[in-house]
């Protein structure tokens, strides 16, 4: 027991230096002139050495993302953007891109298991596609500052959240409203915690509906990918259990930042030298994570990620007003 | 966890998981040939520095890349052909809705078989390149 409290421990610090050591070195070599996007500052290094950085990077941020619960994309973004000399265009490119290939690759299995539900997901996915595709061109046509100023209120928003939002694993849907009804949106699956059948229906779709429309606009905008929303609003105000608003918000995203991934792409927004590298590193850092995720403590790991978000959401906060 | 899937989920999840493993190993193997300069990019690799820290608007301007589907003309270019398992991975979920809707318009399901044409319709107008933003 002791034992096994050590090794949590230890993981746990030995992870958070490790992502201290990545961003202060990273930040230090990528010099404001390099920010501000001068040329001359970053030609010192390598063609690879920020691609590998990056690796790196979002390996770390891989681990972290699946022992916080969150996506990759909202610790990528505001990190990435605010400590290494990417211009927050191709990091937002980027971070729709990791987010995508990770819904991408959990979907499957998500839905054979039967926790992602299809029918709960395309009625939401709808709205929030069409919406993201208008988040990304207003993303793409305002200025960078008033971008990373947005951005990292959005950040400090979600941190909010974090803190707030409680989860409710079967959520008393008394009725379901008419929408849901005609939409044959309910289910069943089976809870072994319980060891039972769970019946699940929903409440408040229009509410939902509506909400998923400033959801897609976010996404699309930030290229955060959008779990941090879609899990409370499935789960809190439209009442599906915890476990299918967890799976479902993942395969939600595959549909959502698809949209705005291909206006990022068809804008020359994505670069296959920030992509790849990132892709493959959440990648990693995310099988990894499931392994450490046996050995840590959720509440420990989740005050870690909450102070990384907040430290990362004050600095584009900063950078965007000018001041970091 | 033994749970309960529909037809469609399972068909949908398939075909993911197929597509999902094909533009993994195509985003992993264009990339060698574009990192190690088997072919060579339409940007130098040496000069691409020079580019990320510029907004898209100035790097469009500065590289003469064009927008839209333009980089499909330069896939003997290591960077650009690098794009076609990202833009493959960006199709997968609309070639997973066209494959359902046989399946929906069988069980005469009218309100999905509208809701998937619409997400049909939005996915391939985000993808067909004729949005295009103002840049800043």
């Amino acid at each position: 027991m002791l034992q096994k409290k050590f090794t949590s421990v230890h993981l746990l610090i030995s992870l958070f230096v490790l992502f201290s050591i990545a961003l202060i070195s990273t930040s230090a070599l990528a010099s404001p002139e390099a920010a501000a996007g001068t040329a001359e500052a970053v030609e010192q290094h390598a063609w690879w050495f920020w691609p590998l950085v990056l690796l790196i990077l979002s390996f770390v941020l891989g681990i972290f993302a699946v022992l916080g619960g969150v996506g990759g994309g909202v610790l990528y973004v505001p990190i990435v953007s605010g400590f290494l000399p990417f211009h927050l265009d191709f990091v937002r490119g980027a971070g729709l891109i990791v987010a995508l290939a990770g819904a991408l690759a959990a979907g499957p299995g998500l839905l054979r298991k039967g926790m992602a539900d299809l029918r709960l997901a395309i009625p939401m996915a709808l709205i929030a596609s069409a919406c993201a595709i208008g988040g990304a061109m207003i993303g793409l046509a305002l200025p960078t500052n008033v971008i990373q100023t947005l951005l990292g209120a959005t950040i400090l928003g979600i941190v909010v959240i974090m803190l707030l939002a409680k989860k409710s694993e079967f959520p008393e849907v008394p009725k379901p409203d008419a929408l849901s009804q005609s939409l044959r949106i309910m289910g069943i699956y089976h809870e072994p915690t319980l060891g039972k059948d769970v019946n699940w229906q929903i409440h408040r779709t229009p509410v939902g509906l509506g909400l998923f429309v400033i959801i897609g606009v976010m996404a699309g905008m930030f290229g955060l990918g959008a779990g941090w929303a879609n899990v409370p609003v499935l789960n809190l105000v439209m009442g599906a259990p915890i476990k299918i608003s967890v799976a479902t918000s993942k395969f939600l995203l595959s549909i959502t930042d698809t949209s705005a991934a291909w206006i990022y792409i068809n804008n020359g927004a994505v670069l296959p030298l920030m992509v790849v590298p990132s892709v493959v590193g959440i990648m990693l850092g995310s099988f990894i994570g499931v392994k450490v995720l046996a050995v840590t403590k959720p509440a420990v790991i989740r005050i870690l990620v909450i102070t990384v978000l907040s430290i990362s959401g004050l600095k584009a906060l900063l950078k965007g007003l000018g001041i970091g | 966890m033994a749970l309960k899937a529909t037809e469609e989920q399972v068909l949908y999840a398939n075909i993911l998981n197929k597509g999902m493993l094909i533009g993994l190993v195509g985003l992993v193997v264009t990339f060698i040939l574009y990192g190690t300069g088997i072919l060579k990019p339409l940007i130098p690799l040496d000069q691409i520095q020079n580019y990320w820290v510029m907004s898209v608007h100035d790097y469009l301007g500065a590289s003469g890349i064009h927008t839209g589907w333009a980089w499909l003309s330069h896939l003997g270019k290591g960077d650009m052909l690098n794009l076609l398992p990202i833009a493959f991975l960006s199709l997968l979920t609309i070639i997973c809705y066209l494959a359902i809707l046989p399946g929906l318009i069988r069980k005469k399901d009218t309100a999905y078989v509208v809701l998937a044409v619409l997400e049909v319709l939005v996915l391939v107008l985000a993808a067909s390149g004729v949005l295009k933003s103002g840049g800043h």
